[in-house]
């Protein structure tokens, strides 16, 4: 395949034929309750040298649609109509919902003609076997070449995707293998023979958001190389408008609006699309409520005031002499990549972990300072009432045994507030001030949607009438749409209870919304803390330039991640 | 998906507690179901054997050495009589002198339901003599699984062996349960030293060889005990080595579940520790300890049966399954009186149902994981 001959121009694109046509594809999984239909009359074209974005929330079937593509759907689920008529190379169609999920031609198709990446590197690698061998399988697979052939083209497939020293690098297993590089070795083996399709599902969403943009501008390059089309699933509509030509909205299963990304993003004509764009970029200011509030005053005493925190494991320093505070009433922001510590330091705050060194003086409503980090006892127990924690995960950090009254009474309990119908009337007042019925209290946490457990858990947080909130990537399970809800409703609580918050993500548009200050974490380190207007539109350290820059703009016409700082660490 | 799922169920999944969702996804297990329901009838039987039974399982009698089971007839010749069965009379060939046995129509016996048969203690208490079916005719004994080498009732000695086989089950499984559970739980929950030391135990428990084990130390078991010490002691032999497997299973649920969110949520929220372990962490993995203890029951009957079968178990005259097959240990059994292997039927029936049911029960513990 010559690569000049593939690659497209804007006139060619009206006149090529579509690599992939789905028309009315429909995919149903039987459950207990009847039948989810996961895929319900989906309709696409894919164009050579073009990307097609799939986008939509958690449970709106994008997945599925790609899953469906290569006949891979998981058990019990199975393609019930439609036709996806996939274009060769040679110009010859064939219907793919025909081949069948298993037989030769299906196989054939896999991995030759269309290839797939996936969320989760780690577990679509093999962990037993070198990156190389994994590679040259493939490649001997598909396209019989000899040993000697097989891995010289596996070590050209590396340095494509620009890992560096690529005939080193061939022979390391994928734990060695940084998230970004599983994910680039991922797609070396997808592009090892060719493919004419590339389906990528969600594969920068486990990613840090600078590796992210790399991988991004990685598959950008190579689609422009190989003129292959790609059809890109995800959940950011930022990564959408970087990326995207065309777009396709998915609700539950259906397509809400198709179209070019222009029109996608400036002039939606779907209900359900304007308000997933709406989400988006209603954060990317900060919110309503916020900027109509009044200043927090710079000359209150601090809250919270964390001095010279370390905290390490074994070797690794996770935690490396950070300092701030946090005024009563003030939100403050920590930002950081995965690995920076910040999770570590949030979790040394409410004494999950214990801090090597440091302190962590905590001003009492009464005036009193004490320092959390050698607080024991009943010192320990008081401080727990008073500086609270809301966690990431609203599934696990729920017990599935305990009713939604049980779990949100709990603190009450324990600590002897309330008890009897005081206890009922308190947990009932608690679950209206974060807008959940109280007639569903004797119902278990599986019952509510995300974005309810997460107004269960922040209910358990305000119960004691704490001063501190520690919020742990609070949103960051939360699809857009409820994400500035839960934001929304944390303002709200921190105006009636006048609450300061640490709100740890690795969401610079989260921040931006909620924060007056920002901290910015970098391998341990607090590298930069300042107002969040100005820690954003003009960042002072070098890394948080880079960070700032990485993020993509939910608009099309400020694609720019292509031109972002990098940052490298001066050793 | 998990989404559709909850909004398309009926309203009152919302309020369903988690031991109702095991429930509802183990009903749909259908040979799980049955396994249930077998294993509920058996332990029923085991704790009234003598209703179930028809004659007195220790009594001997000469007059009908390896008799062959009976059938259940419901008409004779004159038409619809209602359950009965026919009789029949030792004889002697008079070529070979082999013993025969010769039906005797005329003299057919009615079946009385709950009729009066010989006399018992129901739940070792209440003195009474009614039986789930009785012979009419109290001389006319009914052998639905035929008769021993000394006359004795091989569905009643079933019968009342099905108490010490699988209740020795329960209380093997209960014991190992008690050790598991306290050594797993100090070992998952405290980590460090002490895990390490008690999983080397658990290792080298596991490691010894089971069966020369139980052998040797059943061997030791004085022969001259009573009846009820031996039993003791045989539970408490085969416990000794089934905690080890439940000692892991329980190490493992409490190394997951310390690391839950909602584990640091309830110590933030000031919970003690025993309330942490007992209201948090505990009833999230009771489901999974009951799954393990019902498969690890049919072990233990296994594991009493083999001993009792090699004579060094439960001795006679106490009644168990094991102590039943060692009637079938020779080839004269095999070819003259195979009614005798019936036992060993029941063995499998109750094996396979536990298996059925603790099978069900694993699956449906987990009612997240679909």
């Amino acid at each position: 395949m010559s690569e000049t001959g593939q690659n497209p121009n804007k006139s060619a694109k009206t006149r090529a034929e579509p690599v992939l046509e789905v028309r009315d594809l429909v995919t149903h999984f039987p459950v207990r309750t009847g039948v989810v239909k996961a895929v319900d009359g989906v309709s696409f074209k894919v164009y050579p040298g073009q990307t097609l974005c799939i986008v939509g929330e958690s449970g709106s079937g994008k997945s599925v649609t790609a899953r469906s593509i290569l006949q891979i759907v998981d058990a019990p689920g199975r393609i019930v109509s439609g036709q996806m008529i996939f274009r060769r190379a040679d110009g010859s169609t064939v219907d793919l919902v025909k081949l069948g999920d298993r037989g030769r031609e299906i196989r054939r198709i896999r991995g030759n003609d269309i290839a797939m990446i996936f969320q989760e590197p780690m577990s679509s690698l093999s962990p037993v076997h070198t990156i190389g061998d994994q590679i040259i399988e493939v490649l001997r697979l598909h396209l019989g070449l000899s040993k000697t052939a097989a891995r010289a083209r596996a070590i050209e497939l590396l340095a494509e995707v620009e890992i560096p020293t690529p005939e080193k690098a061939i022979d390391r297993y994928t734990f060695e293998f940084s998230g970004g590089m599983r994910q680039r070795a991922m797609i070396a083996m997808s592009l090892a023979c060719d493919p004419r399709l590339l389906i990528a599902d969600e594969p920068t969403t486990a990613l840090d958001v600078t590796t992210q943009a790399e991988v991004l501008d990685l598959i950008k390059r190579l689609q422009d190389r190989h003129g292959s089309a790609v059809i890109f699933i995800t959940h950011d509509m930022g990564v959408v408008a970087e990326i995207a030509d065309d777009v396709l909205v998915m609700y539950r299963g259906r397509v809400m609006e198709q179209g070019n990304v222009d029109t996608i993003f400036h002039h939606p004509s779907d209900d359900y699309t304007r308000g997933l764009i709406d989400s988006v970029t209603r954060l990317q200011r900060r919110s309503d409520l916020r900027a109509a509030r009044a200043p927090v005053p710079a000359d209150r005493p601090p809250v919270l005031e964390v001095k010279n925190l370390s905290m390490d494991f074994e070797a690794l320093r996770a935690v490396n002499d950070v300092s701030f505070e946090v005024r009563p009433g003030e939100t403050l922001g920590i930002v950081g990549e995965s690995g920076s510590g910040k999770t570590t330091m949030g979790r040394c705050i409410v004494r999950l972990l214990d801090p090597t060194s440091g302190e962590i003086r905590y001003r009492k409503p009464d005036g009193e300072v004490i320092d959390l980090v050698t607080a024991h006892g009943p010192a320990l127990k008081d401080m727990r009432r008073e500086v609270r924690m809301i966690f990431q995960d609203p599934f696990g950090s729920l017990n599935p045994r305990m009713t939604v009254a049980q779990i949100i009474g709990e603190p009450l309990l324990v600590n002897g507030i309330a008890r009897g119908r005081e206890l009922d009337e308190r947990v009932s007042h608690l679950m209206e001030q974060v807008g959940l019925e109280p007639a569903w209290r004797e119902r278990y946490p599986h019952a509510f949607s995300g974005g309810q457990r997460q107004r269960i858990g922040v209910a358990r947080a305000v119960a004691l009438q704490p001063k501190v909130i520690v919020a742990d990537e609070a949103t960051s399970a939360l699809d857009a749409s409820l994400r500035f809800q839960v934001l929304d409703l944390l303002l709200k609580l921190q105006d009636e209870l006048g609450l300061a918050y640490v709100f740890i993500s690795h969401d610079i548009g989260v921040i931006r919304y909620l924060c007056d200050r920002v901290g910015v974490m970098y391998r341990g380190k607090l590298v930069e803390v300042g107002e969040t207007e100005q820690v954003v539109t003009a960042p002072n350290h070098a890394y948080t330039k880079a960070l700032i820059s990485a993020v993509p703009w939910p608009d099309p016409n400020r694609r720019g991640i292509h031109k972002r700082h990098r940052y490298v660490e001066q050793v | 998906m998990t989404e559709a799922t909850t909004n398309a169920g009926p309203p009152r999944l919302e309020v369903a507690s988690q031991s109702k969702l095991i429930w509802w996804a183990f009903r749909k297990h259908k040979l799980a179901m049955a396994g249930l329901i077998v294993v509920a009838i058996l332990y029923v039987i085991a704790a009234m054997p003598g209703f179930f039974a028809i004659n007195d399982p220790s009594a001997q009698n000469a007059r009908t050495p390896f008799h062959p089971p009976e059938a259940i007839h419901l008409w004779s010749d004159d038409g619809f009589v209602g359950p009965h069965f026919v009789p029949s009379k030792l004889k002697r060939d008079p070529d070979t002198l082999a013993a025969i046995y010769v039906p005797e129509p005329e003299k057919a016996v009615r079946l009385v339901l709950f009729g009066h048969g010989y006399s018992y203690r129901l739940f070792g208490l209440i003195e009474t003599d009614r039986h789930l079916f009785a012979s009419s005719d109290p001389k006319q004994p009914f052998f639905p699984f035929g008769t021993d080498r000394l006359g004795r009732c091989v569905w009643s000695r079933i019968m009342q062996g099905a108490q010490t086989s699988l209740s020795i089950g329960l209380v093997g499984v209960a014991l190992s349960l008690i050790i598991g559970v306290i050594l797993g739980g100090i070992s998952g929950y405290f980590g460090g030293r002490i895990d390490f030391a008690i999983q080397r135990v658990v290792e080298f428990v596991l490691a010894l060889p089971t069966i020369p084990i139980w052998l040797a130390l059943a061997a030791a078991l004085p022969q001259d005990w009573p009846a009820t010490l031996q039993y003791m002691m045989i539970t408490i032999i085969l416990s000794l080595t089934g905690w080890a497997h439940l000692a892991r299973v329980v190490r493992g649920r409490f190394l997951s579940l310390r690391t839950e969110e909602f584990v640091s949520a309830a110590r933030l929220d000031g919970c003690s520790e025993g309330r942490i372990i007992f209201r948090h962490m505990l009833p999230s993995f009771m489901s999974h300890i009951i799954a393990s203890i019902t498969l690890a029951i049919p072990a233990m009957i296994l594991a009493e049966t083999s001993l009792s079968f090699l004579g060094l178990g439960l001795q006679p005259p106490t009644i168990s399954w094991g102590v039943l097959l060692r009637e079938a240990q020779n080839v004269r059994s095999i070819a003259t009186a195979p009614w005798l292997f019936a036992p060993g039927g029941a063995v499998v029936l109750a094996v396979m149902a536990l298996n059925l049911l603790g099978d069900g029960l694993r699956d449906a513990a987990d009612p997240y994981n679909k």
